[in-house]
């Protein structure tokens, strides 16, 4: 593995007596999908903010592809995409003036007329900024930060307020983003935007990162383990499963069959009962999800905080 | 690596200064063009600032008596004496109207902290609207002196090189009070409240409602010192007189380096 595109550690930032990030640390790959996941006022958009140089943090250091964001801001903005959580466009300017105006700022720039058919904002192209949907403007806004053909695009709370369906639309334009090699930071507080999207996610909560993996192992760290339930084609002895090294545990439920386990406990599950002559219908594996991590690591954090008070 | 070395590579865009001819030149042009254009799609402070103007004085032109030399005007037609006033009036509609209300909705729709996020340096943004502004005020002063000229028969500037000075330093003046308002305001809505209210003194001491020479003395010494109230002065003494004196050039000039350094002071950009 090369370096990492972000590099951040011991990231600390107050505002008056709030401490908006107390001790952060974390890195991303180059060409990764990265989630910074956690709940409102955690400290994900300060983090973020600090990373690409619009706030200069108190302390604790950050490199983007190796730049400084204190020192090196400027080239950082060249390679740095940025779509922002809030931020909006005069309401009489068309979407095409808009790309175009920034496509100006960039030395290599993507192709507008590439990029908006990519966003699905072709057809919008000369239409006014106000005439737009929620769902275009945060294309718009996606636009912008990848116009520049960045190294690194920063996307903060990019499906917020979209329909599911908007949201399913960028999420696969970010999957098809990422296969031209950028780096993407996606910070959220949407657990299935995460789990669908990201590589690895950092949960963070109250300025601190309290779990960092990929979102199905967090999950599964949530969970201590899966669940696989099943309708098997014939009675069989609970030992054909309890003996594997996955399985933790079995219970029936009616003519169900529940097994919890670790690791790849399907594979092994359906190979077990294969080599016994018998099919697994009905399969079910009970998603664990980060949703569930989330609460279970922040509560179990913040326990820890009162405990420790 | 690759990425890294190339990032180090490149030399950041020198911030300051939009060069004609590089590519920061070209995204600055970019940039005063979409202002352009935005001013155009609403253009309320452009039909104020030079619409007014022209209509008042084909009103004051229309008035029989405004042709006529009145004595306790120092010898002067009442339109003589209205024209600075006009004048002056559209480029306060400017600075007060166009000037500062694009500013300040960039600032509340997140536009400048946009812009932050980018090679360009939001600072632009400003700039390229001071030069879109600008050039509505110039087309404003031309059209209004053209048309004094051409249809009313106003006689041609004393000293034409005093008026430009003398419209160049109340422009500065009264922009940096622009960008001021800009800087202080802290919505689109106060915008219009401030420059309404900022309006009227202003405008008074500019003599439209009373022209400064039937001021009595302590508000004609009051208007000597006031950004407008001066300016007239300035602009009267270049059309009528000759080169304007020294003291409402100085007062104009320290409006724009005190309003400009105050604007620099307290702008926010987010």
């Amino acid at each position: 593995m090369g370096l990492p595109a972000v590099q951040i550690s011991h990231l600390r930032k107050t505002y008056g007596p709030l401490v908006a990030v107390d001790d952060v640390s974390l890195s991303v790959a180059e060409g990764e999908i990265f989630g910074i996941l956690g709940p409102n006022g955690a400290g994900k958009t300060t983090t973020v903010e600090c990373t690409i140089g619009l706030r200069n943090a108190d302390s604790g250091t950050v490199r983007l592809l190796g730049l400084d964001p204190r020192t090196e801001r400027d080239q950082i903005r060249e390679i740095v995409g940025v779509q922002l959580q809030t931020g909006a466009q005069p309401g009489k300017q068309r979407v095409g003036e808009i790309i175009e105006e920034y496509q100006s700022f960039y030395r290599e720039p993507a192709d507008v007329g590439e990029l908006v058919e990519v966003l699905g904002l072709g057809p919008k192209r000369g239409d006014y900024y106000k005439t737009l949907s929620g769902g275009q403007r945060q294309r718009l806004s996606v636009a912008l930060a990848l116009i520049g053909r960045p190294k690194v695009a920063v996307l903060d709370e990019m499906t917020t307020g979209l329909d599911p369906q908007a949201r399913r639309d960028t999420w696969e334009l970010i999957e098809g983003i990422r296969r031209r090699g950028v780096t993407i930071v996606l910070v959220t507080h949407f657990m299935e935007e995460a789990e669908r999207l990201c590589d690895r996610v950092a949960l963070i909560d109250s300025g601190r990162v309290v779990a960092l993996d990929t979102p199905a192992a967090l999950a599964e760290r949530a969970r201590g383990g899966k669940t696989v339930r099943f309708l098997p084609s014939a009675p069989f002895d609970d030992r054909l499963l309890t003996g594997l090294p996955e399985v933790t545990g079995l219970e029936h439920a009616g003519q169900h069959v529940v097994v919890t386990g670790t690791g790849e406990l399907v594979n092994a599950v359906i190979l077990a009962l294969h080599a016994a002559g018998l099919t697994a219908r009905d399969v079910q594996l009970d998603s664990s999800n980060l949703e569930d991590a989330f609460v279970k690591l922040t509560g179990s954090h913040l326990h820890a905080e009162g405990a420790a008070a | 690596m690759n990425a890294i070395a190339l990032a180090r590579s490149r030399l950041a865009w020198p911030r300051r200064l939009p060069l004609p001819g590089t590519a920061q030149g070209a995204a600055f042009g970019k940039i005063v063009l979409n202002e352009a254009r935005l001013a155009r799609r609403s253009p309320m402070p452009i039909i104020g600032s030079i619409g007014l103007p022209v209509v008042l004085m084909i009103i004051f032109g229309e008035i029989p008596s405004s042709s006529q030399v009145v004595s306790t005007l120092g010898g002067l037609t009442l339109f003589d004496v209205y024209l600075p006033i006009i004048m002056v009036l559209g480029l306060t509609m400017l600075t007060l109207l166009g000037l500062p209300g694009p500013l300040v909705s960039y600032r509340e729709l997140g536009v400048l902290r946009r812009l932050s996020t980018t090679p360009v340096p939001p600072s632009w943004l400003l700039a390229a609207q001071v030069v879109v502004q600008l050039g509505g005020a110039l087309t404003g002063l031309l059209i209004v002196n053209v048309v004094s000229v051409i249809a009313f028969g106003a006689a041609d500037p004393k000293s034409p090189a005093g008026l430009a000075l003398s419209c160049l330093l109340a422009i500065a003046g009264l922009f940096a009070l622009g960008l001021l308002i800009a800087a202080v305001a802290p919505t689109s809505g106060s915008v219009n409240a401030i420059s309404r209210l900022a309006l009227i003194p202003l405008m008074f001491f500019a003599g439209l409602w009373l022209p400064r020479p039937l001021m009595p003395q302590i508000l004609q010494d009051i208007s000597n010192y006031t950004p407008l109230g001066t300016a007239v002065e300035a602009i009267q003494d270049a059309m009528q007189t000759g080169f304007p004196p020294a003291r409402p050039l100085l007062v104009l000039a320290a409006y724009a380096v005190v309003f400009g350094f105050a604007a620099r002071r307290f702008f926010r950009w987010e």
